[in-house]
């Protein structure tokens, strides 16, 4: 693409709220291109101006049609929602198929959303390094509600509990006991559960057992905490259940902003943007340069992992 | 590592057979393209919208219905509004050999008809675009 793009111009558009200088801010900034930097620091500085809510849970479970649903209801309530959909890139051939637009598609014409499709690049965890700089375009843009849907998560992806400010944690009928939800991992990080496919049958079950599960931490001795996850259900193929869904997301917003804790989360975000951006400098700069001819010196015994990875680093 | 190209790959108008699109999709992310589909049934407005959200290099039509005369030339026009001038739109499904000047005249850069080896289509779009870029 031709690069005689002045980056204070295009922030300067982004400000604005044009959305072709946002689409080509993103590729800027998520693929590293020259001048992504000069980008990044002018659009850090609208960091924390909008709730970023994570939608988390398996694949198929229906995060990318709620999605849509929420998409619905907010600008309804007039607010501008920017929107990023991570699905997994292939370890095999590095290309990805990003599906989830194809459920929002009626919002596509819609100036007051932006929805981006971003492949995980690599990344595990449901997400992709670039996802800060991604969101940041989007605050920059001036959205008033950033919805983030990870890849379909199993057990143990909790990155986006460190990246949005509230994680909506989607399940459904079918997806196991109070057993299942008894486990760590993915199921400790949600703010908001929601059991989808509420047309289906099982919902009941399915809420009482999410519910009993997370009630189990009160009956060990722990104190009630300030904000407790609400358990709902949802139904993303009628819109049933959607208005309560976004007015618990609203309080938990605001729970947020009264409490000290949108500040801790707002610095645990920052922490692991920082973390991002060190394994993207310093490990895969280090990685990149892992050649044929030292894997052939270690099948030959010539060095070892400690050894050539302290060269690596230049640590000693 | 070079950035993977982006390709958007959408259905216009009212005809619903997407197994080519699909076909088209599977093809180009195992080739390495980070590869959006919109879905069947999809306007030059809708289509367009998506092509500049995602900053796509190349947007690929699939329609079997006929309509491609009109529905095409839609969509070109429709991106270059957006300011999308680079962006390469490339065509297939059925389409007789007599509309295929017409078609690129309108915008569209290559056609691909039934049969066409995936392999082809890959090249053609990595020729395209390494030389965009």
């Amino acid at each position: 693409m031709p690069s005689k793009i002045d980056p204070h111009d295009l922030v300067k558009r982004v400000r604005r709220g044009e959305h072709a200088a946002a689409s080509r801010a993103l590729s800027i900034v998520v693929n590293d291109d020259k001048d992504s930097e000069i980008l990044a620091k002018e659009f850090f500085k609208a960091s924390g101006s909008a709730q970023k809510i994570g939608v988390s849970g398996p694949p198929g479970v229906g995060k990318s049609t709620l999605t849509g649903r929420l998409i619905g209801y907010y600008r309804s309530k007039k607010l501008k929602v920017g929107v990023l959909m991570v699905d997994p890139s292939s370890s095999i051939s590095g290309g990805a198929f990003l599906g989830d637009r194809l459920r929002v598609m009626e919002h596509a014409t819609d100036s007051g959303v932006f929805i981006r499709s971003l492949a995980s690049r690599g990344m595990i965890g449901g997400l992709t390094y670039a996802i800060f700089g991604a969101i940041h375009v989007l605050e920059t843009l001036g959205c008033d509600k950033i919805l983030i849907e990870t890849v379909g998560t199993g057990q143990d992806e909790v990155e986006i509990a460190s990246v949005a400010d509230t994680v909506l944690y989607v399940t459904t009928p079918s997806m196991g006991d109070e057993i299942q939800a008894m486990k760590a991992g993915a199921m400790e990080i949600g703010d908001i559960f929601v059991v989808n496919k509420a047309d289906l049958a099982g919902k009941d079950k399915a809420v009482a057992d999410l519910k009993a599960a997370l009630g189990l931490g009160h009956s060990a001795g722990q104190a009630v905490k300030a904000w407790e996850p609400p358990v709902l259900a949802s139904s993303a193929k009628s819109g049933e259940g959607i208005p309560e869904l976004a007015k618990d997301l609203d309080g938990h917003w605001d729970h947020l902003k009264k409490s000290g804790e949108g500040r801790a989360r707002l610095k645990r975000q920052h922490a692991t943007e920082l973390q991002f951006w060190i394994q993207r400098r310093v490990i895969k700069s280090a990685l990149d340069r892992v050649t044929d001819k030292i894997l052939e010196d270690m099948v030959l015994r010539k060095t070892d992992p400690a050894s050539i990875g302290r060269k690596l680093l230049k640590i000693s | 590592m070079d950035k993977p190209l982006r390709v958007l790959i959408a259905k216009p108008g009212l005809d619903g057979h997407d197994r080519g699109a699909k076909v088209i999709v599977r093809a180009l992310r195992d080739a390495g393209f980070e590869v959006i589909y919109t879905g069947i049934r999809q306007t030059p407005e809708m289509i367009a919208a998506a092509a500049m959200q995602e900053d796509v290099d190349a947007v690929g039509l699939s329609l079997l219905s006929g309509a491609h005369l009109t529905l095409f030339p839609a969509i070109c026009k429709e991106l270059k509004k957006k300011g999308l001038k680079d962006v390469l739109v490339f065509g297939g499904g059925i389409i007789p050999d007599e509309d295929i000047p017409v078609l690129k005249k309108a915008g569209v850069d290559g056609v691909f008809g039934p049969g066409t080896p995936l392999q082809t289509i890959v090249d053609y779009l990595k020729g395209k675009l390494a030389v965009a870029k």
